[in-house]
């Protein structure tokens, strides 16, 4: 496919060629392109289009580009690859279908790896995310020794076993294009394909807001506000999964605010995780804010299943 | 006799769970095999990154009909007892039974089981799914729709068993859909396409020619002669890794070597931290300088392909990589380079080494007291060992032990001499974690000794008062790994120090400075509680806190049982110990029943040289003699009499007992004062000089005598031969 592509449209060649073949490839096979969740997440897996579309019995397929915020690996845009903020491409298949190994080194064939001539190999990485009470079992997927992708097959998600089991696939953005474009910082990454004046960088487009965050993330987030947002959004969370409840006497038994509840998940995994970078979490207190938001999560993914995408009819 | 070939082949294994699993496959099939009244002669089982295999020969076609007699009970025993054999013996019904005779017992039920003989095949195909349904991995998975468990998803099944002249047979069974045949694939890029199999040595040879190395242990061979050779070629030296060796060919089926490089100046980096981010991070081997632990700036990696430009590609992105991780590398040391080690001392007050225990700037308060109390004991400088212990933990928050957790102690001896610590107190920071295991070795340098054994008598303490003890097969702590630290470094540096004093001096420092305060701090917050104006975190530190203290108040009241148990379990690892290098734990037994014994050097040299003297013939038969007078003084004190009683000379009639009482009191003196001086072969000499004057009483004298007043004198100087010897043992506990 890339040899008929204009240059710098090629995954090989600039950031958003690499996103718009690998959204190609997905949605070719079936499917629904979705666009990122408007909401600061730590990784691709909190789109509900994965935590609660895992949950349930209904089969879904789904590819998405999310932002991925992790203000602790915030470093002032000086290192060549740790960033506070990148992106995730996200591919969730439920169930699993039996070729998704297949399929994965097809992608990877797709953003112009000659599987001929680099060394592809699955390395066992067990993923756990205590916040969203979830687990599962798969790989690293290595590249001549990079990591470029992660692959699971959900176990369990907000405490309830996965059945059927989805297939996870994350692909580090940043990481692969730095390994197909052949660029050792991730500033210097070509973002637009065009090259003279017309080349835009990463660095060009993320660069001051990795200054900015990194600011913001370690020095400056106020703490007060930041608590108070945390325990706003547990308390909402719960008051939605409590008035979300199907209505006496109605006729339609299924939870009304799943997805609303949900959010305020989201909002107070996100405060938490600024609290931390912000170093004002004791080792003591963390253990608690993480089994607060997993509670959360837990409380959300029931309400999830008690709705018509959750399986209750 | 025909053979059985298995093949399971999935999604990637984790390296690490691959050998065990091929061993676990043989032995579930070659269990049922065996259970099934079936035999074979031989089984080998494989394992790659996809597939677990085993080939079981010489296994026969049938097993042959067996047929079992089952007696019951007697001929008109009650219906219950009927019921229950019939039950037992799988018979619908009494007219199935045989009657026999038996002249004890009259008339009996027998049953008659007969078993027909089974087609092979039919026990292979039943097992199998049981065996897959049920594997002992460490960690299974649900995929798809399905509700199988393995460890990764299973694909296909391959199993074959026929004669070797003829074309064996498809094994066929299914289990979730997966249905038994005989073929599998070759190489996951090199060789996709799947291919027919018959026997094991066509499978082994069609594999190979699919680019996949069956055997494990070949592809560990090939891996280390290749790596070997690669890097002789550049006139560098492969530093071999057995762990990453047996990973590194668990991540491959078809091994090829390849050699990459990095810039000098990460070799600035030390050489451990290097090992450990190209091992830990990439599973590449490093390399040195030929007879020196020089690092070379090459690393040697093991790709899965042949590659089509001959692995340059691959070489330079493993390189891109590992160029990275030790840019990272280098970035962490230098920065940990730049704060003093000390000055990270505040953040362990935020580190909680264990929530009953308190927090770890607590824990290195302690130690740095206790080390200066060891220190004289150990000839080690007071300064340097409170030095030492200060600085012992501090690396632990550093960037590169947070990264590699495997360089504690090693990274902050780095740290210390990069900022002019003293030898020693550098040397004691790295050491003070050691011995880890058996194999691991004891520090010497005294500054270490002090620091090792105050860390390690911190923890044992600490948990003991708190009733952590390791129970069973539990240990959680490691406990038992700090006890034989702490009597390996006694026994082998040797270290003369009294136990128990040492863990009262490391008691000292769970007791709170300043337990009023804390007491009323406590009420205080007893009183925010139950006034409800807290939340649930606090409630919980509080309780947490609340526990702390009655902790500290309590302990000191527990202070005496705690040494009394903690002495206890230091002397049962001492005689397993011992029993490892082969002392007799009865002589162990023997010392230990003298009561206060908590000097582990004294105790081991003691009970050597009681060995050494029980082993002479003196030795022999004064405990020979040792027995008699016991025996008769059991007997006689049963009675209710006592013969601890002073012995009248007068009343002493033949030169026998004249003899042995003179000699009684000069082994006595003797002994004890030659175990005063820590003379432990003189005191077994004084109590040689006991034999003869002994076995010559025996021989001549009668205790039993006529009159009670020399007998009670006789029998009193019996109990002098016991008190005697209990200056060096106590001989009732020596065995054989």
């Amino acid at each position: 496919m890339s040899d008929t592509l204009p240059t710098h449209m090629r995954p090989d060649r600039s950031f958003q060629g690499l996103i718009l073949t690998l959204q190609r490839f997905w949605a070719d096979y079936g499917c629904a392109i979705l666009q990122p969740y408007d909401m600061e997440v730590g990784a691709g897996t909190f789109h509900p289009a994965t935590t609660l579309r895992a949950l349930g019995p209904k089969p879904w397929r789904a590819a998405y580009v999310q932002p991925s915020r992790r203000p602790k690996d915030g470093r002032y845009g000086e290192n060549p690859n740790r960033m506070q903020h990148y992106y995730q491409f996200q591919v969730i298949l439920k169930p699993n279908p039996p070729n998704l190994q297949e399929l994965y080194l097809d992608s990877l064939r797709a953003i112009g790896v000659d599987l001929g001539l680099h060394d592809v190999r699955f390395v066992e990485d067990d993923w756990e995310s205590p916040t969203l009470g979830a687990w599962g079992l798969g790989w690293e997927c290595w590249c001549d020794g990079m990591e470029v992708s992660q692959f699971t097959y959900f176990q369990q998600v907000a405490g309830f076993e996965c059945h059927p089991v989805s297939g996870e696939l994350t692909y580090g953005l940043e990481r692969l294009a730095m390994y197909v474009q052949g660029v050792e910082n991730v500033y210097d990454l070509n973002f637009n394909g065009r090259e003279g004046d017309e080349k835009l960088t990463y660095g060009d487009v993320f660069k001051q807001a990795e200054e900015e965050y990194s600011r913001h993330n370690f020095e400056y987030a106020d703490t007060e506000i930041l608590f108070q947002r945390f325990r706003d959004a547990e308390k909402e969370c719960f008051a939605l999964l409590e008035k979300g409840q199907p209505l006496a006497g109605s006729n339609d038994q299924r939870h009304r605010m799943a997805l609303p509840a949900y959010d305020q998940c989201i909002k107070a995994s996100h405060a938490f995780n600024l609290l931390d970078a912000r170093g004002v979490i004791s080792v003591q207190e963390r253990q608690s804010y993480i089994l607060r938001v997993r509670e959360l999560a837990k409380a959300c993914g029931a309400a999830w299943l008690e709705t018509a995408a959750g399986g209750k009819n | 006799m025909p053979d059985l070939l298995l093949e399971l082949f999935s999604e990637e294994i984790p390296a690490r769970m691959q050998r065990k699993a091929a061993e676990d496959l043989k032995k579930l099939v070659t269990d049922a095999i065996v259970e099934a009244g079936l035999h074979y002669e031989g089984a080998k089982a494989f394992s790659t990154p996809r597939r677990l295999a085993l080939t079981v020969t010489g296994v026969p076609t049938h097993s042959a009909a067996t047929r079992e007699e089952r007696k019951g009970p007697k001929v008109g025993a009650p219906d219950a007892a009927i019921q229950g054999f019939l039950r037992g013996a799988g018979l619908a019904s009494i007219d199935q039974a045989h009657v026999h005779y038996d002249p004890k017992k009259g008339d009996f039920y027998v049953a008659h089981i007969e078993k027909p003989g089974r087609d092979t095949k039919d026990v292979i195909a039943e097992a199998i799914p049981a065996i897959i349904r049920s594997f002992p991995w460490p960690k299974s998975m649900h995929w798809g729709t399905g509700r199988l468990n393995w460890v990764r998803p299973l694909h296909t099944i391959l199993c074959t068993f026929g004669p070797e002249t003829e074309e064996p047979e498809v094994i066929d069974f299914e289990i979730e859909g997966i249905r038994s045949g005989n073929t599998t694939r070759g190489h996951r890029f090199m060789a996709p396409d799947v291919f027919t199999v018959k026997r094991f040595d066509d499978y082994a040879d069609k594999l190979e020619k699919a680019k996949v190395v069956l055997d494990a242990d070949r592809r560990k061979d090939i891996i280390l002669h290749d790596a070997r050779d690669s890097v002789f070629a550049l006139g560098l030296e492969l530093v071999e890794d057995e762990g990453l060796l047996e990973e590194v060919a668990g991540l491959v089926e078809w091994p090829v070597v390849l050699v990459g490089s990095f810039e000098e100046e990460f070799l600035k980096i030390p050489p451990e931290v290097i090992r450990a981010t190209i091992r830990a991070n990439q599973k590449c081997f490093v390399v040195r300088k030929p007879g020196t632990n020089e690092l070379a700036n090459r690393f040697v990696l093991v790709s899965n392909i042949e590659a089509s430009d001959g692995g340059k590609a691959i070489s330079a992105g493993n390189s891109r990589v590992i160029r990275a991780r030790l840019s990272d590398a280098k970035f962490f040391y230098e920065t940990d380079l730049r704060a003093p080690l000390e000055s990270r001392l505040p953040k362990f007050k935020d580190i909680i080494f264990h929530e009953k225990l308190g927090t770890q700037a607590e824990r290195i308060e302690r130690i740095e007291k206790l080390a200066a109390e060891i220190a004289p004991l150990v000839g080690a400088d007071v300064d340097k060992a409170k030095r030492a212990a200060r600085l012992a933990k501090m690396d632990l928050v550093t960037e590169v032990v947070g990264e590699f957790p495997e360089v504690q102690g090693l990274m902050g001896k780095y740290y210390a001499l990069a900022q002019g610590e003293d030898a020693s107190v550098a040397t004691a920071i790295e050491d003070h974690y050691k011995p880890q295991g058996p194999a691991d070795r004891v520090p010497a340098d005294p500054v270490a000794i002090a620091v090792a054994l105050a860390d390690k008598l911190d923890t044992m303490v600490g948990f003991w008062a708190i009733d952590e003890k390791p129970t069973g097969s539990k240990d959680p702590f490691a406990l038992r790994r700090a006890a034989l630290g702490i009597i390996r470094i006694i026994l082998s540096v040797p270290v003369t120090l009294r136990l128990g004093a040492a863990i009262l001096k490391a008691l000292d420092g769970f007791f709170d400075k300043d337990e009023a305060a804390a007491l009323a701090r406590f009420e205080e917050k007893q009183l925010a509680v139950s006034a409800q104006d807290v939340d649930g975190e606090q409630d919980l530190d509080n309780a947490l806190e609340a526990y702390g203290h009655e902790f500290r108040r309590n302990l000191r009241t527990r202070s005496s049982a705690l040494i009394a148990d903690l002495l206890a379990f230091f002397a049962d690892r001492l005689k397993v110990q011992l029993r490892e290098q082969g002392a007799r734990h009865d002589l162990v037994d023997a010392v230990y029943a003298l009561g206060d014994q908590d000097d582990l050097l004294l105790i081991v040299r003691r009970v050597e040289a009681l060995g050494t003297f029980l082993d002479t013939e003196d030795g022999q038969n004064l405990l020979a003699g040792y027995r008699r007078a016991a025996n008769i003084l059991k007997a006689e004190e049963k009675k209710g009499e006592s013969f601890e009683g002073e012995i009248d000379a007068a009343q002493l009639v033949l030169p026998e007992e004249q003899a042995l009482f003179v000699a009684t009191r000069f082994a006595r003196a003797d002994a004890e004062s030659a175990v005063g001086r820590e003379d432990f072969e003189g005191a077994m000499a004084a109590l040689a000089r006991l034999r003869a004057p002994v076995d010559a009483f025996f021989d001549k004298v009668l205790v039993n005598a006529e009159d009670p007043a020399v007998r009670i004198n006789r029998l009193r100087l019996l109990a002098s031969i016991r008190t005697a010897t209990l200056a060096v043992a106590d001989f009732s506990k020596v065995g054989g």
